[in-house]
């Protein structure tokens, strides 16, 4: 990852969580999509925006040790899949937490932190991580 | 269509082989596929490649090019295809090659899968790797290829459907039949402790969950059917070959414990193949990471939900078991996972189980055979169905 335009594009999604929703047939997605896979062509012109809600909970998890996608991540650090209470699945990072109260059913709510920091261009990315609801 | 069977077979050894190149790597594939055929070189027609990231792993693109170069295919210009499908490119150029012959397009094609990985870093080689999920929304977000897995494991595991000693011995499956195989990386039979305490990548996965990095390559020989005695008397048929796809995030799915394109993949090749699960004899099954073979075994329908991992654990995928034998070769885990050779090296083992040249580890009377491959997590697979002749 490297070009401004690149990060700057997925901005309204890793920012803010901005989804979409097929009007045609109610279903949310997230990151966005602009094509409705159920509905296809009777979808077009027919995809919202959508703010996807923020808290949910741990659909699943795990410990990552080995970690060298983001270079400059703390090691060991969670990873999770949410479910937020609008039904949509994410995933991402959990921070803030004791990595040994990780749990499935753990509530959590998604706040904007620092993901990376890109070494050769020096872009410094950002987007949403998970910390504990409480 | 025209049925098209297999008329040779050649892998090289996998392992850290630092001592040669991708091309000589490929080359030792495809004339030990060649020879085995029983061919001078001109008779071949076409010729398919599968290979993931030479791009970024040896900083070669135009595969293609090259292979059919230092094969010497390129003074009859006969054409030559390179394709990638993340971890499934093998299996994926396989179905190319077989569509290619039972077309009429082609009549003797030549299959190859090749990766070279160890002349990149372990961290540069697991961000190619990572890559094979979304970039942007898995890798992108923190969330590695390993812990993508793990994550499923550990849902597994919540949802009762596996216990963690049952995803690990998925390992030591796989490192006793590699150590019956004088072409795998891992040649040692290991315990289930071993995997249990050996460092964790990704909780609950350990080291001894994930396939290594590995250099090889594999390549094949194909024909129609009603050629093949021409050339060989040891050919085995093409009964089906079939891919599905799914979305490329697994996060996307309703449900992450199972890989819905392996279900259908293999519900159109026992179609295919005019036969069920329960017939096949012996599998090669894509074990990335242990849980992805656990998972494989049920999507495929050789066991029930919940049924797969007791199985592994009492021992019942070995070669002489009487039931369906998994992973003879070593499987990804042992035998090596050089990425686009491993779809083909597959197809390799099961042809050798069907001749019967298995050798220490020969299933007896093998009829059927099956390989499943997988992209990612899941988003794209092929699977295979063999028969003897
Ligand atoms: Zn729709």
């Amino acid at each position: 990852m490297s070009s401004v335009a690149r990060e700057w594009r997925e901005v309204p999604g890793r920012y803010n969580l901005k989804g979409t929703k097929c009007a045609n047939c109610g279903t949310i997605y997230f990151p966005r999509r602009d094509f409705c896979p159920k509905c296809r062509r009777a979808g077009i012109g027919k995809i919202e925006e959508y703010d996807i809600c923020r808290t949910g909970e741990v659909y699943t998890y795990s410990i990552v040790y080995d970690a060298p996608a983001m270079c400059d991540m703390i090691k060991p650090y969670a990873v999770v899949m949410v479910r937020t209470d609008d039904g949509v699945m994410i995933a991402g990072q959990l921070v803030d937490v004791d990595l040994e109260k990780v749990a499935i059913g753990m509530r959590v709510r998604a706040v904007m932190r620092k993901l990376s920091t890109d070494g050769e261009s020096g872009i410094i990315r950002y987007g949403y991580k998970f910390v504990p609801a409480e | 269509m025209r049925d098209v069977a297999i008329i040779g077979a050649g892998v090289t050894k996998f392992g850290e082989l630092w001592d040669k190149s991708f091309r000589a790597l490929g080359i030792e594939a495809g004339i030990k596929a060649m020879s085995d055929a029983n061919l001078s070189g001109n008779e071949i027609d076409g010729i398919f490649i599968g290979n993931m990231s030479a791009g970024q792993f040896i900083k070669q693109k135009h595969i293609d090019a090259l292979i059919a170069d230092y094969t010497g295919m390129a003074t009859n210009h006969i054409p030559a295809t390179r394709v990638e499908a993340g971890g499934a490119s093998g299996g994926v150029a396989f179905r190319q090659a077989v569509m290619a012959v039972a077309s009429g397009m082609h009549d003797v094609v030549m299959v190859g899968g090749a990766e070279k990985m160890t002349d990149m870093d372990d961290v540069s080689i697991n961000s190619v790797l990572d890559a094979t999920a979304d970039a942007e929304w898995e890798a992108g977000m923190g969330v590695t290829f390993a812990g993508l897995h793990a994550m499923i494991a550990n849902r597994m595991i919540h949802d009762g459907i596996a216990t963690r000693e049952e995803i690990a011995s998925f390992s030591v499956n796989s490192h006793f039949h590699g150590a019956l195989n004088p072409n795998a990386q891992f040649r040692k039979a290991i315990t289930l402790d071993t995997v249990l305490k050996s460092g964790p990548t990704a909780t609950p996965l350990g080291m001894f969950d994930c396939a290594p990095i590995s250099d090889g390559a594999a390549g094949l020989v194909l024909c129609p059917l009603e050629d093949a005695k021409k050339y060989t008397d040891s050919y085995v048929k093409v009964s089906a070959v079939a891919q599905a796809s799914d979305t490329l995030a697994l996060f996307q799915r309703p449900d992450i414990t199972t890989y819905q394109a392996t279900v259908e993949a293999a519900k159109r090749a026992y179609e295919q193949a005019g036969i069920t699960a329960q017939d096949i004899d012996v599998a090669e099954v894509h074990d990335t990471y242990t849980v992805t073979g656990i998972m494989a075994l049920q999507d495929l329908g050789f066991y029930k939900r919940g049924e797969a991992g007791k199985a592994v654990l009492n021992e019942e995928c070995h070669f002489d078991s009487g039931k369906i034998a998994i992973n003879t070769s070593g499987g990804l885990k042992a035998r090596g996972h050089p990425i686009g050779a491993t779809g083909v090296a597959q197809i390799v083992e099961i042809v050798e189980q069907l001749r019967g040249s298995a050798d220490k580890r020969q299933v007896e009377n093998a009829k059927y055979g099956l390989a499943q491959n997988t992209g990612g997590t899941g988003s794209a697979v092929t699977v295979s169905i063999l028969e003897a002749m």
